[in-house]
């Protein structure tokens, strides 16, 4: 029963691995670049969330949704700015000048809130503490299964959106090829900038949810970014719902390799990474493939 | 016409670096160990700047991942300090063991491309890490000291420290000039130019991005022995720090990515900030971080790669050259 428990609170943290790696996997697979200031812009959402409830009072939640646009704008500057210029350099320039970034993010977090640790558990409400208990030893937590149907949603919703709309047909024709979708009359900026916008605000949902579940601090956003992009190569890079999957794939081999030794739990998640890399030789697919 | 690979200019320069290195090997005669101590810690960093760059600038390898090296190199030594060998021999024993472990992890990594390279550097030092986290006789997750290096007098063992430090560099550079000065090299630079168009012509990219990664190891692995010998104390937390890569990052950026002279000005500059900004601090790594971002995107070539583009100026040449020929080369 404690290995079914397992692989059940496995899914749980899974899914928010998926909602912390859902924005590095669009950035992918619309421009083909890695992010490496992923992890630290859902740690600056956590931090903005945290303001936002330090100085109001409201729940974790309210305070996101305000935190939200603010993200949604910084995604497209940092598009306009930062990412524009990189993607014209070739394949390492992103990488390079996304690692300087996520420096500067870390190091300005330190300075604006110290290295103490913070939560967001004491303000989001029942939701951290309560949980049910379904047969001896099997528990669900109400976050957990907040988790998981926000996770649904949000890659349902992704799913319908790129499916769906016409916006969504332009971002799949524009990753499938910038060019022709230039000679069409998209303008691939503007498909771009929305697409980073769109990763920077899950990424900050990711970061709310780091908040709850567990503390943060200005250092904490490397170590998400790994994660996020483990749960991206386990599901296979470019594929939306693979990421999903990734997701809980990583979630489950941590909660498992924590029954062998508590240490063993993020050693589990790594080796079953460094395994899908090998299998696979390095290759994926770049295209948004399930969204067809 | 004729093609040449030295310049009067380079010659003299070869000459002076020759000297230099003569020179720096009589300071611990002269000056206190405060200051060998510092020019220790500026090798390290000439070091480590001279390897990345073999890494990304002639492999275009951008590893997030080489403090997995470092950490290696480091623990390696203290292990073998514990098991009764010399500390110096054991120093260059852990350096011979990164380098050896960098060809397994070679026959892994390189098959990965752009960031799923980067990353899966950064999650194996992570791994290697957790390994030496969970190793008591290592000191677990809160370090430990290197104290066989206690039997030396401080004024001796930092004036050893620094000869080898010296020694470690002069050899990694040496052999990455040579490396890319061969035949071998010209392939190095035609993937640095172009890897489609290299592998193409038949250039064996594969083999060649092998034989950098390893020498890197060896280099990245040397690194971490002398951070050790130099602060005779590491932590996991510290040596397999994900900083040590911005460090790189930086130094090569800033200096030139893909020149050889570019990293070690970088590395003097990186090494003229630390001494500037002794506390260190946030500050300092914002600068660090948004500089290399800056260079990165506004001069990719960094200082050096734009000296040398706009002057024309090669002070350790690894290409050749065409110049026109003067009248009695020609009669000869």
């Amino acid at each position: 029963m404690t290995l079914i428990n397992a692989i059940l609170q496995g899914i749980f943290l899974g899914a928010f691995y998926a909602v912390l790696a859902c924005g590095l996997s669009i950035m992918f697979g619309v421009m083909r670049i890695i992010n490496l200031a992923h992890g630290d812009l859902a740690v600056l959402g956590a931090y903005i969330t945290f303001v936002i409830v330090d100085h109001t009072g409201v729940s974790a939640f309210i305070a996101f949704l305000v935190a939200l646009p603010v993200m949604i704008v910084l995604g497209y500057v940092l598009q306009l700015t930062v990412l524009e210029r990189s993607l014209k350099a070739g394949i390492l320039t992103p990488l390079l000048a996304t690692f300087g970034l996520s420096i500067v993010i870390q190091n300005l977090l330190q300075l604006t809130f110290s290295p103490d640790v913070r939560s967001l558990g004491g303000s989001a409400g029942a939701i951290t503490t309560s949980s049910w208990l379904v047969t001896n030893g099997l528990s669900v937590s109400a976050l957990g299964l907040v988790m998981l149907v926000v996770a649904l949603i949000v890659f349902g919703s992704l799913q319908l959106f790129l499916s769906r709309t016409r916006a969504g047909w332009v971002m799949r024709a524009t990753a499938e090829d910038p060019d022709a979708a230039e000679l069409v009359g998209i303008d691939s900026r503007s498909v771009y900038a929305r697409a980073t916008a769109i990763a920077v605000a899950i990424a900050a949902l990711g970061g709310l949810f780091l908040g709850i579940r567990s503390v943060f601090d200005p250092q904490s956003g490397p170590t998400q970014l790994i994660f996020a992009f483990e749960a991206v190569v386990i599901g296979g890079m470019g594929s939306l719902w693979g990421t999903l999957l990734g997701g809980i794939a990583l979630g489950v081999a941590q909660t498992l390799g924590a029954q062998v030794h508590p240490q063993f739990a993020v050693m589990a998640g790594h080796l079953l990474f460094l395994t899908v890399l090998i299998v696979r030789f390095g290759g994926g697919r770049v295209v948004l493939r399930t969204a067809r | 016409m004729k093609v040449q690979r030295w310049t009067r200019t380079s010659k003299l320069f070869m000459g002076g670096a020759g000297a230099l290195a003569i020179l720096l090997a009589s300071v611990p005669l002269v000056f206190d160990p405060d200051l060998v101590q510092k020019l220790t810690t500026l090798l390290i960093l000439v070091l480590l700047a001279a390897m990345w760059n073999a890494l990304a600038g002639y492999g275009g390898l951008v590893s997030v991942g080489q403090q997995a090296f470092i950490g290696i190199g480091a623990y390696g030594t203290v292990f073998f300090a514990g098991q009764g060998v010399s500390p110096y021999v054991a120093m260059v024993l852990a350096t011979l063991v990164a380098g050896v472990v960098s060809v397994p992890i070679s026959l892994f990594a390189l098959r990965l491309r752009a960031a799923q390279f980067a990353i899966g550097m950064w999650v194996i030092a992570e791994v290697i890490s957790i390994i030496v986290r969970l190793d008591q006789n290592l000191g677990a997750g809160t370090g430990i000291s290197l104290i066989q290096l206690n039997q030396y007098a401080p004024n001796f063992r930092q004036a050893y420290t620094f000869w080898l430090a010296l020694a470690f560099t002069v050899i990694f550079l040496a052999a990455l000039y040579f490396l890319l000065r061969s035949p071998l090299g010209t392939s190095l630079q035609a993937i640095r130019d172009d890897e489609d168009a290299a592998r193409s012509l038949g250039v064996r990219v594969a083999a060649r991005k092998r034989l950098l990664f390893v020498l890197a190891g060896f280099g990245c692995g040397a690194a971490g022995v002398l951070v050790v010998a130099n602060t005779l104390f590491i932590e996991p937390g510290s040596v397999f720090s994900v900083q040590w890569s911005a460090y790189m990052i930086f130094m090569v950026l800033v200096g030139g990515l893909g020149t050889f002279e570019g990293p070690i000005l970088g590395a003097i500059l990186l090494f003229a900030i630390q001494t500037t900004f002794t506390q260190g601090g946030p500050w300092y790594l914002v600068g660090l971080g948004a500089t290399a971002a800056l260079f990165a995107l506004v001069l990719p070539r960094g200082l050096w790669g734009t000296v040398e583009e706009r002057l024309g100026l090669r002070l350790m040449p690894v290409g050749y050259r065409v110049v026109e020929a003067k009248r009695d080369d020609r009669a000869a």
